[in-house]
């Protein structure tokens, strides 16, 4: 195991820039979720630390050693790839055992090994099959196998479960987060689904444009987003933005529809801020601010409702149940709000 | 018209032309052929029905029996030079290089080239007095004497392999470079995670990935190899001292210009159970793989 850091990585394709520049830093054992959408550069990222692609500059350190020049077998890193790469001629068990042979392991040590990792992930009766002969949770799970029988100081994930149906993915989530906790290897694992980043992450870094827009933990980004971006792609259903003018008496959007101010921010009268405010921090509420009824959608524990607060789409989860149709105003008011800069996308407050 | 309207009537009736071809173009011939070699029938004299008596003679002619060998060497050792280099060829093409469109373009050329013309081309460079390989070995100061490549008995077998391999080795290295772009790069990359050199990726990925297709264009390398015919003829006529003869040209030298039409056939005949046996070695030998049977998908 060891730490894992990134200073001021950047990679080209040709004269075409991908990645400009990125510092990340990872603790010894952590679980770190590099999420973006898509075309960010994760996966160009993550291909640079594992060394299939060279670095177009800037310092990558596993442990205390720079790898930039190390060639991707001694960087003692394993990597489970997005259609998972079997060897389509090898069985499960020569699939897992493939790595130790190269390292001329003695037979009984790869046969511990993986019966080991066979057993760990639910394998041993498909150690004799071919890739083929599985399904794709089971194809997943031998690309674990054979990534955790070689005891790696870093893994990395790229996109392991987007292959996978709703249900097993979510399963898969879980197994994967279980065997970190019992292996403790440090993990870097790609995925642009933020719900994975939230439930699998002791670290996200979210990225954008080739470009590191924050990191922090799951929660830190969720209360306290740095930008529109982070702010919008962090938290499902997306955070509402509702532009307005920032006054003495709150913040005055479209139709007249005043909201009330964070306390105590120091801007300017009659400059232009984007209101930012999560689903579930609306309340229907009698002070609230009127909003048309657009569609209403319950699922059980809680209510969605999509309507239109001064113009702009919006969308609440409330937990009680209303009867509300389409077409009718109701009033919601917001229990917390953000303030973003609308041209820089920084927070304001 | 109720007849037409059963799938399974109106099938038939459709590969019916097809049937007929193919039973009066295939068929047929190889049936006279066949039968011919159990008769004694010459050009211009229809036969009698003589059984195995050919087949007898043929096995007690030296000329038979030395043809017999002189197509065994030249299959084994052309197939093995054309394997070798095809995969060679194809590995270095299916790296990136420069100007690449171009270069397989031109790797294909000797493939396009007329066998009589190419023939004809090697038949220059093998001439005694003419050959430019000669004249370069001499430049070079490697030989002090002409070489007499089509004069002697195993430099002839040499030189007609030779040709033989430049003829047929553009059809293997094309071939195993389609089966390459079908391996998944992320398996190498895999592999060198896993720890694999170059050579490693090699021997455990890309040859095991390549056997369904390696069987497949070495039988049809094996038996056009075989039944050679052409370059042959052209270039040595079965000579010196039948050294370069093959079954097929001995089998046309005793039918056509010899006359002895059941001779002939009975020696054609005899190739039929080799090529049976190589095609059936690659079948179940070679070509079907646990690991691509089995599984749905993918
Ligand atoms: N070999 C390459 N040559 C040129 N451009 C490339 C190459 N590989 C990736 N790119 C470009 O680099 C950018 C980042 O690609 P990358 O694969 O890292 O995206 P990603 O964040 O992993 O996206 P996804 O979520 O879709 O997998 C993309 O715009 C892509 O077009
Ligand atoms: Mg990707």
């Amino acid at each position: 195991m060891a730490a894992v850091t990134l200073n001021q990585v950047r990679k080209s394709f040709g004269s075409t820039p991908v990645v400009h520049g990125v510092d990340i830093s990872i603790d010894d054992g952590e679980f770190c979720v590099l999420v973006g959408p898509s075309g960010c550069g994760k996966s160009t990222l993550l291909r640079m630390i594992a060394g299939l692609e060279e670095a177009s500059g800037g310092e990558m350190r596993i442990g205390a050693r720079v790898v930039n020049d190390v060639a991707p077998k001694e960087r003692d890193i394993a990597m489970v790839f997005q259609n998972y790469a079997l060897y389509p001629h090898m069985t499960v068990f020569d699939n897992m055992a493939f790595s130790l042979k190269l390292a001329h392991a003695s037979r009984e040590e790869i046969r511990q090994r993986v019966d080991e990792a066979a057993r760990i992930l639910g394998l041993t009766e498909y150690l004799g099959r071919f890739p083929r002969q599985l399904s794709g949770g089971q194809r997943q799970r031998v690309a674990m196998g054979r990534a955790i029988v070689r005891k790696p100081q870093v893994f990395l994930f790229d996109e392991p479960l987007s292959n996978l149906d709703a249900k097993l993915r979510v399963q898969m989530r879980t197994e994967i987060k279980a065997l970190h906790q019992r292996l403790k290897t440090t993990s870097i694992y790609v995925t642009h689904d933020q719900i994975e980043a939230m439930t699998m992450a002791d670290k996200i870094v979210v990225m954008n444009g080739g470009k590191v827009e924050q990191i922090g933990t799951p929660l830190e980004l969720y209360d306290d987003p740095d930008n529109l971006f982070v702010a919008g792609f962090i938290g499902s259903p997306a955070m509402n933005f509702i532009p307005g003018k920032f006054t003495a008496g709150g913040i005055v959007a479209a139709g007249n529809v005043t909201l009330s101010a964070p306390a105590g921010v120091p801007l300017e009268s009659g400059r232009e801020v984007i209101v930012g405010v999560r689903p579930e921090h609306l309340m229907v509420s009698d002070a609230g601010l009127p909003a048309e009824v657009v569609v209403v959608e319950p699922t059980g524990a809680d209510t969605q409702i999509y309507c239109r607060i001064a113009g702009v789409d919006v969308t609440a989860v409330v937990r009680e149940r209303h009867t509300f149709r389409p077409g009718e105003t109701v009033r919601l008011a917001p229990q917390l709000t953000f303030l973003f800069d609308p041209a820089s996308g920084q927070r304001l407050a | 018209m109720r007849f037409f309207d059963n799938r399974n009537t109106l099938g038939r009736v459709f590969m019916l032309p097809a049937g007929v071809l193919l039973l009066l173009f295939l068929t047929y011939p190889l049936g006279l052929g066949t039968w011919l070699g159990f008769t004694d029938a010459k050009i211009g004299r229809a036969g009698e029905w003589v059984g195995l008596d050919n087949f007898q003679f043929l096995f007690g002619d030296s000329v038979a029996r030395l043809s017999l060998f002189n197509t065994l060497f030249y299959t084994v050792v052309a197939s093995i030079g054309k394997f070798a280099l095809g995969l060679w060829l194809a590995l270095l093409l299916n790296r990136h290089i420069p100007f690449k469109s171009f270069v397989r373009a031109v790797v294909l050329l000797p493939f396009i080239v007329p066998t009589a013309l190419s023939a004809i081309a090697f038949w220059w460079l093998y001439d005694t007095q003419f050959s430019v390989l000669s004249w370069a070995l001499t430049r070079m100061g490697l030989i002090d004497q002409y070489i007499d490549f089509l004069g002697d008995p195993w430099a002839a077998r040499f030189a007609t392999i030779a040709a033989n391999i430049w003829r047929g080795v553009p059809f293997v290295a094309i071939t195993l470079l389609a089966g390459l772009q079908t391996i998944s790069p992320s398996l190498y990359e895999a592999a060198s995670l896993d720890g694999a050199s170059e050579w490693q990726k090699f021997w455990y990925v890309t040859l095991p990935m390549l056997t369904p297709i390696i069987a497949v264009v070495m039988t049809f390398s094996v038996l056009f190899t075989f039944t050679d015919f052409q370059l042959i003829y052209v270039l040595t006529r079965g000579g010196p001292l039948n050294a370069t003869h093959l079954m097929a040209t001995l089998s046309f030298q005793r039918a056509i210009p010899g006359g002895a039409l059941g001779e002939g056939a009975a020696l054609a005949t005899a190739m039929v159970p080799f090529l049976l046996a190589a095609i059936l070695f690659s079948y179940f030998g070679l070509q079907r793989r646990a690991w691509q049977q089995g599984g749905n998908d993918k």
